[in-house]
């Protein structure tokens, strides 16, 4: 039986992807200091990054949000790998792709542009992220966002601590907050 | 309810593999990966206006055998015979085209498509731009003629 090839399958993803024909291109970047991670690229910019990623319900979550011609495909996500090793080997400190968050919610969106103005090496607080997005008791509800943000990283979620200093939580688990706020000097 | 549409990856991964077998069987496999690569990107193009998730398997068989018939056109005015791989005990196209020329276009392409590349009525009628009834129809008008010329 003719089966299908390696080098005709990657063929076929690039196609798809340079024909623009796709809602979203996906690829696991894999050997990162926290793991490996599925990232999810549309043309407006990065729409996810996800840790520990089970394919099948990722898959499901993308296309629902952001239409159904979702196809793994490793040319588009290219940019954002390089990016994303070059953040871990020390050498970036702000992302050149845009995150893509049309689809989140409105009060979502508002704290997330807020959080994307907290620089490389610095925190913030809860408190300070709900006050800058024009919510100033909603400092729960900001952890809440913080929780669901779709591309942790390249928005930088880890950089939100407790107003007494603690590092509270994470999505991704609070060994990877942690990785991370050392990676850019934040804490020892 | 409607059965879902699964994201598209979900759709190629469970399907190519019989694609790729039935365009290998009818075109053997250097023109099977133009037109394996054709038939996902044509499925790609239509796929954000289905409207549910039904049938998805013999809608990408569809797809492909038009791509077939297409291919089959293109390269019937040069008088040039396809390559067929004939693995299964079906005729091949070889042995059924010359039978078949002096038939009208129609019942021609429906007899190839059923008795030579094994096409189900309903995949050669998507293939015609008709529906399933009609190409059973244009198959067997084209046998009986068949039948009289070479009695």
């Amino acid at each position: 039986m003719i089966t299908v090839s390696t080098s005709l399958d990657e063929r076929f993803r690039a196609a798809a992807a340079a024909e623009g024909l796709l809602d979203v291109a996906y690829d696991l970047v894999e050997d990162t200091p926290v793991g490996t991670l599925l990232v999810g690229v549309t043309d407006h910019g990065v729409c996810r990054i996800s840790y520990d990623a089970d394919p099948e319900r990722e898959l499901e979550e993308l296309a629902r949000m952001h239409g159904p011609r979702v196809l793994r495909s490793a040319r588009p996500v290219d940019r954002l790998r390089r990016e994303l090793d070059e953040y871990f080997a020390g050498r970036r400190r702000h992302f050149e792709l845009e995150p893509d968050i049309r689809v989140v919610p409105e009060f979502n969106r508002r704290v997330l542009e807020q959080l994307a103005r907290v620089e490389y090496g610095e925190t913030t607080t809860y408190g300070a992220l709900a006050a800058s997005s024009g919510s100033p008791h909603a400092a729960r509800a900001v952890g809440t966002v913080m929780n669901r943000n779709p591309v942790p990283i390249v928005l930088p979620c880890h950089r939100v601590i407790g107003a007494n200093g603690k590092l509270v939580g994470y999505g991704g688990g609070l060994d990877r907050k942690v990785l991370l706020l050392r990676l850019e000097g934040a804490i020892l | 309810m409607a059965v879902a549409i699964p994201p598209f990856e979900t759709f190629y991964e469970r399907h190519k593999d019989e694609v790729m077998a039935f365009l290998g069987r009818r075109l053997g496999r250097e023109r099977a990966e133009d037109a394996f690569q054709e038939t996902f990107l044509r499925a790609l193009r239509a796929y954000d206006r289905l409207e549910h998730g039904e049938h998805l398997r013999a809608w990408a068989l569809t797809i492909a055998s038009r791509i077939v018939l297409d291919d089959f056109r293109r390269r019937r005015p040069t008088g040039e015979m396809p390559e067929l791989e004939t693995r299964d005990a079906r005729p091949a196209f070889e042995e059924l085209a010359p039978l078949t020329d002096g038939l009208p276009h129609k019942e021609r392409a429906a007899v190839v498509l059923r008795y030579g590349y094994g096409l189900s009525y309903d995949e050669i009628g998507a293939a015609l731009g008709s529906t399933g009834s009609a190409a059973r129809q244009a198959a067997s008008a084209g046998v009986r003629r068949l039948r009289k010329e070479h009695a």
